[in-house]
């Protein structure tokens, strides 16, 4: 019956196995069937297959729900691996939640079924380029996040283009990625380390941290790459999110260990002055160098304690217990004290951040006990500490022990002795031995007390002062043959075996002081030799070997007894020592010259042994690392060097000015300032914020908001001399808006990060323009049309009126978006405030918003300009303006003449141009033009009032020619018309964009027929 | 860096686990299961374990130890730090962190640990961002998805990632703007057996719970700012201002959070000074005596208001751990009510309001295992309790200003004391 049941029971599981492999052969046809090693046989098929019931409907709650309950069961550490096929399917799903549950469980199984992982990985790749920055950042997470090798040329790919990507949320996951990839494939080492460079030069105080993670993992030996960018991380750091802030200061403590000289002097001459020295230049260090001279610290050096010492008040422990670590190992010595204050204030934390920060102290009491020495009493120990704290607290207060405090310490310490926790006691004890031995003020206090332990109940505590006073009396055994009487009565009561050898060791040591007493502890132990401890025995034969040597005439007896029993012992160890002691001290002729020297060797003096700390040589580590906490060193610990004994050369961290510069000579002066190159002139560039709370900030609400009515006016006297074709003045207003962005929260040293971040990309937007023209000028528009069309009624607007009207010029905020100007109006009779756009439809459209109106006074009216990207058609672009209290959809609706840009060209490129666009790519139509529009003035303005195309000069009277191209893709749009006898003409447009081009045919005929 | 979370609840079972990088296995946990009964108590489990091939590191809150898994050097306080980061997290997602809580939750606690951290590193540990990228449960939202399929998870980055004020998600709006502070003082003391105080410090923090509309910038100024000897700052506030007018100036995040912690300690001004200056706001009688040979202990203690600036001391629980040799006590309260467990050995006397006409007090015997020897020691007596309206170290909130929006907030500030690690040895 046995068997028959056995096999139904296997061919039932066989099919368990089996039921999930036969579905995925479905999906993946593979020419061998391997059974999945590890299929978890509790979690029962019909639950998972009605999870996968689950997966493949239709309706997205249940899909959700279930994805839920795997999420559950990876949570419970359970297997959910053959999922797979069901799970992978759903990546591409709309529902964001749903999606991210994939991402989970892809990133958590990738590893283990690579050959499905790969059917995912499109997904991620279109996601890469969507226009929603966490969207692109969470599918480069979970790409770089899936093990498979195969994918690397993918991964590496991806984090090279978000590295350049706008958005610095995106960046900092490339930073993030570059680690995965490195850890997956080292061998990618130097292309990840070209994007690290890339990204080290990132002004975002969000990539910071996260890029100097990767350099720490994948390249921290290249440390040429900080040069440039040490000011710069310097300046940054107070910005920067708290764990970043972790990792750039150890990374700069190991930078500043590398290129300055030491600040610490034997002669401890500190040059106060070198605050001056910073402001100046460099040309004073050469002079100095042929000198001898005093100690001046690295300007650069100073910049780094500067900085980081505000971060001491951070709320993160880990800062302040890294900056406390930068000034240990960097500041000079009579600086370092103000890290004391912080490093106690964090005792007050969590029982583990406790722990971490006494055990620096630990280390840092031993060099410098004045550092700590205030602040003694917040090392006192509580009833309610846990045991490793409360050791921590005894080696600290040991550690600042000197002549002045020692009473007080001792007085505390007897307290201690009594505690409950008898472990805590014994290690007490042991302290007392230390500030014993220490202090020679105290020896004999200390010593009386120990004495007195001795009676004490509770055994661990004798045993423990019984080694702790052999220690002592070794170092100074004249005056204390009492002592060792007493102990030698102790020993029939002790039953711990260390406190027995000490006490063995103490008598055989000293038996000369105590003649009497020494052989008959022998003849005790003796008797009970063969129940002893191994470390009793071995004691109790050296006591032997010793009485022998001095008192043969008593001892050699028992001396032989405890030999011989010790020969017959199943410890080798001791074994052996009997061995070697016999042949040591009783002479025969086998044991040759040295039983000559035996009372030499038994009975030499001994130094005393130094109690010392057992923190003593953690120093060797960085404060504050894995590898101090444990004493070993870590994997991945990295050496802090010696200071060098010439400083590096300094100049390679100067910066020069960046190039744009020169490109833009009218934000040249903005640039320069805020140029890292200078230090304290960064923070000249938060200066430029018209209103900072600093300075008024009583008066800092009415500032901003009469600050963008400046702003606002600006643009409309700009806007107003439309023909002007200069890109200068745009690009200044550009900057203003920049500058004013921060203002109504930004203080000092929080703002200047602002200023950069939106310089860098402002620039890049400034550049693009030049890049993109070809040899294509864009000219000014040829015409503009005054009319303005209805964006919002004052009715449906509840009183806010809006209008807009194609300026025609070159967009300033995207080369491809088209500028609409749009002026807003209050016809109610009370304040509009908070005039913005809100939510926008096509999704994907791209609409670059006016900054928000803060309030718009009754009958007040303003002009502001935006950029939208129509994507080369004429849908309507959809958007909802919106004031405080509602919001208004309103839709703006181009003509296609609008989508274009003015080119001037010449006749010959004209031509040149048109060969290329023949067939598919023109359209043309003949009609009757009015008579007014045969000359050339009109019909010029006819045309260009129609599309924003430029007039191309002509050779001929009766052809006429105009050139444009898209906004959008640049793309080129010739336009002409030839004039033929009675009044009939031909209109020609040639363009790659063909329906652009019939639609605006179709408005040429209808414009230029008219009269 | 973080490689691995296990959670691991009192009885040692993994009840979560999550991996950031490849799978660790969890029988790396053996180690740490190790240590656990090795120690004592649950507190006494050290809280960085190194293994042949891996590093744990622990937190324990609430019962749960937290562990991590490290995989090469990292500062042990960052991830301390971010442990607890963690459970605040989940404390202000859940309102508890236990066991169950965790459980009941494990998808947005999963969704949460995803966010928090990126290849081992944190991404986004600012409360006010998290809860923009994946909502709190509440039990009306849990219907409404249900019915309407809508998510818990935002579409959106946050705009705070990208500002300078990370810590406030933009478009907050409220029908009541108010701003509540709560400034919270405890003092830690320990008093030896004549009543001497041998250490007295003042730990304060000030709490705030902020819901104003839009971008506030607020202002807070004291009265007397100098008894504020170290601080540290919730990086909302502004440095500079602070060093140069002794002002607190700031936008704060939505919600709740904690503005500022300070630390006050005369015995730091004038280190010689064998006493400290703080006020010490309860004295106490004892009288605990055990005779040799003799079964039975007296325990006498009487507790007593002194300084107290004319507040009454409320909430007053006092408990001691008796030594192992007590078998049971026979006590009487003159209030409250009070409890002996004869297995752990902890007294506990929840006293309630001191009344200064009628002092509290517990009077009664021991009784002692027979036949044992007496104990050395006395036991440790731990007070707890609180002052309402008054902070002991007379730190005074002068005003509060709100800039950058128009309307008038409702403002409140709160004053309490409270026993820290307050013992006395007897």
């Amino acid at each position: 019956m046995g068997v028959g049941r056995n096999v139904t029971v296997v061919y039932f599981l066989l099919s368990l196995v089996l039921l999930p492999v036969r579905m995925s052969l479905v999906e993946l046809p593979e020419p061998s069937v391997s059974i999945p090693r590890d299929v978890d046989m509790s979690s029962s098929p019909t639950r998972n297959d009605d999870l996968k019931e689950m997966l493949e409907n239709n309706k997205e709650s249940l899909k959700l729900e279930a994805m839920k309950r795997i999420v559950g069961l990876i949570a419970k550490g359970k297997n959910a691996s053959e999922l797979f096929p069901a799970v992978v399917k759903n990546v591409a799903s709309k529902n964001i939640e749903l999606k991210k549950l994939v991402y989970v469980y892809l990133v958590r199984y990738a590893e283990e079924q690579q050959d499905l992982a790969l059917l995912s990985i499109s997904t991620f790749q279109r996601a890469l380029k969507d226009p929603n920055q966490l969207i692109r950042a969470s599918a480069l997470r979970v790409l770089s996040s899936i093990r498979v090798p195969i994918i690397i040329p993918i991964m590496m790919l991806a984090i090279k283009e978000a590295a350049s990507d706008m958005s610095p949320y995106v960046r900092k996951t490339s930073a993030h990625a570059i680690q995965k990839l490195y850890s997956l494939d080292p061998d990618q080492k130097e292309h990840l380390i070209e994007v690290i460079e890339k990204l080290l030069k990132d002004k975002s105080t969000l990539v910071a941290g996260s890029v100097v993670m990767a350099f720490e993992e994948v390249c921290p030996e290249r440390i040429d790459l900080i040069h440039k960018n040490y000011r710069k991380l310097c300046n940054l750091l107070v910005d920067v999110e708290e764990w970043g802030q972790v990792v750039i200061i150890s990374m700069l403590t190991r930078y500043a260990r590398t290129q300055f000289t030491s600040p610490w002097r034997e002669d401890g001459v500190f040059d106060e002055n070198s605050e001056r020295a910073f402001y100046e230049s460099d040309e004073e260090k050469t002079r100095d160098d042929t000198e001898i001279k005093p100690y001046t610290m690295d300007p650069d050096h100073r910049l780094l304690l500067r900085n980081t010492k505000p971060l001491l008040q951070s709320r993160n422990t880990a800062v302040v217990m890294s900056v406390a670590q930068l000034y240990w190992h960097l500041a000079p010595r009579n600086e370092v004290s103000i890290v004391t204050k912080s490093l106690v204030r964090l005792l007050r934390s969590h029982r583990e951040v406790q722990y971490i920060v006494l055990q620096n102290i630990a280390t840092m009491s031993i060099q410098r006990k004045g550092m700590f020495e205030p602040y003694m009493k917040s090392f006192y120990v509580r009833s309610t500490d846990a045991t490793h704290i409360k050791s921590l607290k005894l080696e600290i207060l040991t550690n600042l022990a000197n002549e002045a405090n020692i009473s007080t310490i001792l007085r505390e310490f007897q307290t201690y002795v009594k505690s409950q926790d008898k472990q805590f006691a014994a290690g007490t004890i042991q302290a007392i031995g230390r500030c014993a031995t220490n202090i020679s003020e105290v020896t004999d206090t200390c010593l009386n007390g120990l004495v007195l332990l001795l009676s004490n109940r509770d055994e661990t505590v004798v045993a423990e002062s019984v080694v702790v006073i052999k220690k002592l009396l070794q170092a100074q055994p004249s005056q204390h043959s009492d002592i060792i009487k007493h102990m030698a009565k102790l020993l029939d009561n002790i039953t711990v075996s260390m406190a027995r050898a000490s006490i063995l060791w103490l008598i055989g040591e000293y038996c000369e002081r105590v003649p009497k007493i020494a052989p008959d502890v022998l003849r005790k132990m003796a008797k009970s030799f063969t129940s002893e401890e191994d470390i009793v025995k071995l004691q109790t034969v050296n006591l032997a070997a010793k009485l022998y040597l001095t008192n043969s005439k008593q001892t050699k007896l028992l001396t032989q007894y405890i030999l011989n029993l010790g020969k017959y012992d199943q410890n080798y160890d001791i074994r052996d020592r009997t061995r070697f002691i016999r042949q040591l001290i009783v002479p025969n002729e086998k044991s040759g010259a040295l039983s000559k020297y035996a009372r030499r060797i038994l009975l030499a003096p001994k130094p005393a042994p130094v109690l010392e700390s057992a923190y003593k040589d953690r120093d060797r580590y960085q404060l504050g690392t894995l590898s101090h906490t444990i004493n070993t060193k870590a994997s991945g610990y990295l050496e802090l060097s010696d200071w060098p004994a010439v400083a590096p050369d300094q100049s390679v961290r100067n910066v020069e000015v960046i190039e744009p510069v020169r490109i833009h000579p009218s934000i040249c002066t903005a640039l320069f300032h805020f140029c890292p190159d200078s230090p304290p002139s960064f923070f000249h560039i938060s200066c430029y914020c018209p209103s900072l709370p600093s300075e008024k900030s009583s008066s800092q609400s009415e500032k901003s908001s009469s600050e963008s009515d400046i702003e606002q006016k600006k643009k409309k006297k700009m806007k107003k001399p439309p023909q002007k074709k200069n890109v200068k003045p745009p690009n200044k207003d550009r900057y203003q808006s920049v500058m004013c962005k921060p203002n109504s929260w930004v203080g000092p040293g929080f703002g200047a990060c602002v200023c950069v971040c939106d310089f860098s990309s402002c620039r890049m937007n400034l550049l693009r323009p030049h890049l993109f023209s070809r040899r294509l000028s864009v000219s000014g528009p040829a015409f503009v049309p005054e009319k303005s069309h209805n964006l919002l009624h004052r009715m449906t607007g509840k009183g806010l009126a809006a209008q807009y009207q194609f300026t025609r010029q070159p967009c300033l905020y995207q080369p491809n978006m088209v500028s609409v100007q749009i002026s807003l109006t209050n016809t109610s009779d009370h304040r509009l405030e908070q005039i913005h756009i809100g939510e926008r439809s096509p999704a994907g459209l791209k609409i670059h918003c006016f900054n928000t109106i803060e309030f718009l006074e009754p009958d007040a009216s303003v002009t502001v300009s935006m950029g939208i990207d129509f994507n080369d058609s004429t849908q309507a672009a959809n958007f909802q303006l919106c004031t405080k209290e509602d919001q208004f959809s309103v839709s703006i609706q181009p003509a296609v003449g609008d989508l274009f840009l003015a080119v001037t060209m010449t006749e010959q490129d004209f031509r040149k141009e048109q060969g290329k666009l023949q067939g598919m790519n023109e359209c043309s139509a003949t009609i009757t033009v009015t008579a007014e529009n045969t000359s050339s003035q009109p019909l010029n303005r006819r045309v260009a009032a129609m599309a924003n195309v430029g007039v191309v000069p002509s050779g001929q009277d009766n052809v006429h020619r105009f050139a444009g191209k898209t906004a959008c893709s640049g793309a080129v749009l010739l336009v002409t018309v030839e004039l033929r006898e009675s009044s009939a003409a031909v209109i020609t447009i040639n363009t790659e964009k063909s329906v652009m081009g019939s639609m605006l045919l179709r408005d040429l005929k209808k414009s230029l027929a008219q009269a | 860096m973080i490689h691995s979370l296990f959670l691991v609840n009192s009885s040692g079972d993994i009840f979560l686990e999550k991996h950031w990088k490849s799978v660790v296995s969890r029988s790396v946990c053996d180690y740490f299961f190790e240590a656990q009964e090795r120690a004592s108590e649950p507190e006494n489990v050290p809280p960085v374990i190194p293994t042949p091939h891996h590093y744990l590191i622990s937190v324990l809150r609430h019962r749960i130890y937290f562990v991590a898994v490290i995989q090469s050097e990292v500062p042990p306080l960052f991830v301390i730090e971010f442990l607890h980061r963690v459970v605040d997290t989940f404390q202000d997602y859940f309102g508890v962190c236990t066991e169950a809580a965790i459980k009941d939750n494990v998808v947005v606690v999963y969704e949460l640990l995803e966010e928090m951290l990126d290849n081992g590193f944190p991404l986004a540990t600012e409360s006010n961002i998290l809860k923009e990228l994946i909502k709190p449960p509440t039990i009306l939202r849990t219907v409404v998805n249900t019915i309407t399929g809508s998510t818990n998870v935002g579409e959106q980055l946050p705009t705070g990632q990208l500002s300078v004020v990370p810590w406030r998600r933009t478009g907050v709006k409220y029908t009541n703007n108010e701003a509540y502070f709560d400034v919270v003082e405890e003092i830690d003391a320990i008093i030896d057996k004549s009543g001497s105080t041998i250490t007295a410090e003042i730990q304060g923090v000030i709490d705030a719970c902020v819901k104003l509309t839009g971008m506030p910038d607020l202002t807070l100024s004291f009265m007397n700012p100098r008894l504020l000897d170290d601080v540290s700052f919730h990086p909302c506030v502004r440095f500079k201002r602070w060093e140069a007018e002794r002002i607190l100036s700031f936008i704060p995040p939505d919600g709740n959070f904690r503005l500022l912690s300070y630390h006050v300690s005369s015995q730091n001004l004038h280190p010689l000074r064998s006493t400290s200056l703080v006020a010490i706001p309860v004295y106490v009688k004892h009288n605990i005596t055990f005779r040799e040979g003799s079964s039975q202990g007296r325990f006498e203690l009487t507790l007593g208001p002194k300084q107290t600036m004319g507040k009454g001391v409320e909430a007053v629980l006092v408990n001691s751990q008796l030594p192992r040799g007590v078998l049971n006590t026979n006590l009487n309260p003159s209030q409250g009510t009070y409890t002996f467990d004869p297995v752990t050995k902890l007294l506990t006397w929840d006293v309630g309001k001191i009344n200064p006409q009628k002092l509290p007090s517990l009077k009664g015997s021991m009784s002692l295992q027979a036949g044992a020897s007496k104990p050395d020691e006395n036991p440790t007596i731990n007070i707890q309790f609180k002052i309402q309206q008054s902070a002991l170290s007379g730190l005074k909130v002068n005003r509060l200003d709100m800039y950058g929006e128009k309307y008038k907030p409702f403002k409140g500030i709160k004053y309490m004391t409270k026993a820290g690690k307050f013992q006395v040895r007897t």
